[in-house]
């Protein structure tokens, strides 16, 4: 039924060390995102913060989840799960953060200059 | 018929159920299912997180205060128990696959459920009773009576404290359902369910527990750290 | 669909042990992991659930007779409509052809055992009854007035009735459809049989696996929208409370989310039903297989963005309105792409009359209706005129009944003798489809007319110059209502006494009119092995296989 060997009745058996490797990885990415915040970046600290939150995520994804040992069926359900979320979220903010937009009162008429004046 | 005769003569491997070929297809399919339960748990916990973001683009300043309101120590320390708890359940699926012992399974197991109880016990006696005791859980005791220096960012402060219990509610929720999972995964491999060939179960839970994990991975910095930490923020 | 030596000309169907017969007592029955009787367990749940939103609409036509409100007070009137909509979207159209025929029939198409995971798939008929129990307890607890859309502030600040319990039941029901989703999902992907590669699959199986997307990527965030619904109820505080700052369009937001891609998980099953009537009637292989093998796919993906439409005149920004329109202009296109290869398989075909194909036909009339119609509301400038109108009410009872209610009859019928292993009386059945038809375009084209010379919907009462339309309406209905009970008598006088079908009554195309009628509780006597395409029938002129 199947030509991947890793995905055998036994499974991809990742070292120990891989395991503990990761495992101080996402330690030291706690210490640092803590210790980040301490630091006044403006608004990178929000940045910051997100990355190292992603990067921590692809971590335990990968290693402990042993998605990258998997199919690629596995990585696309993984993928469309965030993608959807990404439509909720881009979608929804595109009304809320939109509403204070004046709409032009020159309506498609206001086009013409518009462009006139941007080129 | 006649197939079915065949199928009852070879011995079937562990644990192995008859809608299916063979063990491969059984575990490939478990695997499956249990990503595309991972996916919906994304779109349910992300329902929140979409709530969030939009509130908190709104209202930034009502936010900043409500998180400074919560301690890092804690939320940070909960994290790093939790990164310990997710190496211990990969040790455990690690302990089946190469063949150790019931024991050396069940071991990492506790230790994994000592851990989420320790994330637990830390949330509940340190964080939300506190929180309760010092009127910042939201509804009628919500004192802004306490806080005049909140000034108009004041109702903000509330919905950003809903956000926090209503999200680390709903994750620790997750975490006693986890729990849950983890004491049966104990009892069936005390009765020797479970083998290097077999070990499915165990693999499926761990990918629930570190979903868990991956959770509180986000909130941590979303909760606990927004506008940071530094002096004058 | 070439098998080894499957006898398909004399089957006694009262010897052989079947899913049926196999074993006996309720116990068999509510602990079975056979995914035939859970299909047949969901289909009696549903029909109780159906006529239970059935009298709601009745209540409610009946009222509306008068201009003035023949029946009820306003406040019952909006109890009714709400139950009428929560029941009839998520507990009939949302389970219907997926947990009935889509549970009987996914393994016997693919050529499978059973679906992948058999416990599950008793516990989601479980949960779906949990669920429904709940939401009769709020119906008897005198039934939530908030709309089957619960838009706060009212449902979660003013409103007096049990909108908890409501939320819990539709919450336990989702989560019933999530699994089965789930277990679609997976089964679809792992246990197909030998030779039955992707584009060899029914197109059933297509628009089904379509579906369990939208069931699992859609219904957890009604779950969570429901539950910080019930939060607010219940602690009196909440992330969509105006007083913190809440924002009441941001429930509308999360709750059209799943409610939209869910009117596409109540027509997608439909379509894929037509699919297979339209083939088998015609005798012919299907125009164009990969067209509506990705235009299901399609349909489920750009279902996802299109949810706003739903907000244009409740204070959502313009821009986001822009955005929201022209992708809801484009989600019909996959939609029409399948009208159009159902009409060209047609064409040329060698077609027959029975009762599944009369629903077939109606459906594509009735959904060609209904999907035009949306374009109307997907366009900003009408829809500020024709929102809050029983022109929408039209749009989608056209799609909804004239759609997917019409496919799942068919479907039934069609499938019936397999189910059964016996015949319903087929000269009924067209009655009965041709009063369906008639009874529902009287009911509802009048709405269309109604809606767009103003008449609001949701009211209990109404300007006098429409009563003609209504009365002409609540008349259709009482037609359409005697409709769905003839089907109910003869069904049920089939299984007793209806004639042995045999394998393969109708001569159609599919690996389950190879296996017996009814099955054995392994589906097949014969291990599948799959050689050929789908809907293999011979050219059009040649006699039935």
């Amino acid at each position: 039924m199947s030509e991947h060997p890793e995905q055998g009745g036994h499974g991809h058996v990742v070292p120990v060390g891989v395991y503990i490797a990761v495992f101080l990885a996402l330690m030291c990415l706690t210490a640092l995102t803590t210790g980040v915040a301490y630091i006044d970046l403006g608004q990178w600290n929000t940045v910051a913060a997100l990355t190292i939150a992603v990067a921590k995520m692809l971590l335990v994804v990968l290693f402990f989840m042993h998605v990258k040992y998997a199919h690629g069926l596995t990585k696309i359900v993984i993928i469309a799960g965030f993608f959807w979320l990404g439509i909720m979220i881009t979608l929804s903010l595109s009304d809320e953060l939109t509403r204070g937009w004046e709409i032009n009162p020159a309506g498609w008429t206001g086009l013409i200059p518009f462009l006139h004046h941007l080129f | 018929m006649s197939d079915m005769a065949a199928h009852d003569a070879h011995a079937h491997p562990q644990g192995f159920a008859h809608q299916f070929e063979d063990a491969v297809q059984q575990k490939e399919a478990g695997t499956l299912g249990m990503w595309a339960f991972l996916v919906t748990e994304i779109l349910f916990f992300g329902g929140m997180f979409t709530a969030y973001i939009v509130y908190r683009s709104l209202h930034l300043g009502g936010f900043i205060i409500g998180s400074h309101l919560l301690e890092v120590k804690f939320g940070a320390t909960n994290t790093a128990v939790l990164i310990c708890s997710s190496l211990t359940m990969a040790l455990a699926i690690r302990s089946a696959q190469t063949g150790k012992s019931r024991g050396a399974i069940i071991s990492w197991l506790i230790l994994t459920m000592i851990l989420g109880a320790t994330f637990l016990v830390v949330k509940f006696t340190c964080e939300w009773y506190p929180d309760y005791l010092n009127h910042i859980v939201p509804g009628s005791y919500f004192g802004f009576e306490y806080r005049p220096e909140w000034g108009a960012h004041a109702p903000y402060v509330q919905m950003f404290m809903c956000f926090y219990f209503f999200m680390t509610g709903l994750h620790a929720l997750h975490m006693v359902v986890g729990l849950g999972i983890l004491t049966v995964l104990v009892i069936m491999t005390a009765r020797n369910k479970f083998s290097s060939e077999y070990y499915t179960p165990l693999e499926i839970s761990g990918l629930y527990w570190h979903f868990v994990d991956i959770v509180w991975i986000f909130l941590f910095p979303l909760l606990y750290l927004i506008g940071g930490r530094y002096p004058g923020s | 669909m070439s098998t080894a030596t499957a006898d398909i000309h004399h089957d006694p169907v009262e010897s052989n042990v079947n899913y049926l017969n196999a074993s006996y007592g309720i116990k068999s029955w509510l602990f079975t992991v056979d995914h035939k009787r859970i299909g047949l367990m969901y289909l009696a749940v549903i029909t109780f659930m159906f006529t239970i939103g059935g009298v709601a609409a009745t209540l409610m036509r009946l009222n509306l007779v008068e201009p003035q409100g023949a029946l009820v007070e306003p406040e019952t009137y909006n109890k009714l409509f709400s139950t009428h909509g929560i029941i009839m979207v998520f507990f009939f159209l949302v389970p219907s052809i997926p947990a009935t025929l889509g549970n009987f029939l996914i393994p016997l198409m693919i050529g499978a055992r059973d679906v992948a995971f058999p416990k599950l798939n008793l516990l989601s008929w479980y949960l779906f009854v949990t669920g429904c129990g709940f939401a009769i307890f709020a119906i008897l607890s005198g039934g939530v007035d908030t709309g089957w859309t619960f838009y706060p502030p009212y449902s979660s600040l003013y409103s007096h009735t049990p909108v908890v319990i409501m939320a819990l039941g539709i919450f336990i029901a989702g989560f019933s459809s999530i699994l089965t989703g789930l277990n679609f999902v997976v089964t679809i992907h792992k246990m197909r049989a030998p030779g039955m590669t992707w584009f060899r699959l029914p197109l059933f199986i297509w628009a089904l696996y379509a579906t369990s997307l939208i069931f699992i990527l859609g219904t957890p965030v009604i779950a969570i929208t429901l539950f910080l619904l019930g939060l607010e109820r219940i602690f009196h505080v909440g992330i969509f409370d105006p007083a913190i700052g809440g924002d009441p369009l941001l429930f509308q937001h999360l709750f059209w989310f799943y409610s939209h891609p869910a009117v596409y998980i109540m027509i997608l099953p439909s379509m894929g039903v037509v699919s297979e009537l339209i083939t088998a009637f015609s005798r012919k292989k299907i125009f164009g297989y990969s067209f509506i093998a990705f235009s299901s796919l399609a349909i489920a993906v750009i279902s996802f963005i299109v949810w706003g439409h739903h907000m244009f005149v409740t204070g959502q920004s313009v821009y986001a309105g822009l955005v929201f329109s022209v992708l809801s202009f484009i989600v019909a296109i996959p939609s029409a792409i399948k009208v159009f290869n159902w009409t060209a398989t047609l064409y040329k075909g060698s077609i027959s009359y029975q009762a599944p194909m009369l629903y077939a036909l109606g459906f594509i009339g009735l959904f060609t209706i209904g999907g035009l119609t949306g374009l109307f509301l997907a366009s900003l400038a009408t829809d500020v005129h024709l929102n809050g109108t029983y022109f929408v009410v039209a749009h989608f009872h056209y799609i909804m009944v004239g759609g997917a209610l019409m496919g799942y009859l068919g479907g039934i019928h069609f499938w019936w003798p397999k189910i059964t292993g016996r015949m319903y009386p087929d000269m009924w059945a067209r009655i009965a489809a041709a009063i369906v038809f008639i009874g529902f375009n009287l009911t509802f084209f009048p709405q269309f007319v109604v809606g767009y010379l103003g008449m609001p919907r949701r009211y209990a009462v109404y300007p006098a110059e429409f009563q003609v339309l209504n009365v002409m309406s609540s008349a259709g209905a009482s037609v359409l209502a005697v409709g769905y009970a003839i089907p109910l008598v003869y069904l049920a006088w089939s299984m007793r006494y209806g004639p042995p079908a045999g394998r393969n009554p109708w001569g159609a195309k599919g690996l389950e009119w190879t296996t017996l009628s009814p099955p054995p509780t392994e589906n097949f006597d014969v291990p599948p092995l799959v050689t050929e395409d789908a809907y293999n029938y011979a050219h059009a002129g040649a006699t039935h296989v």
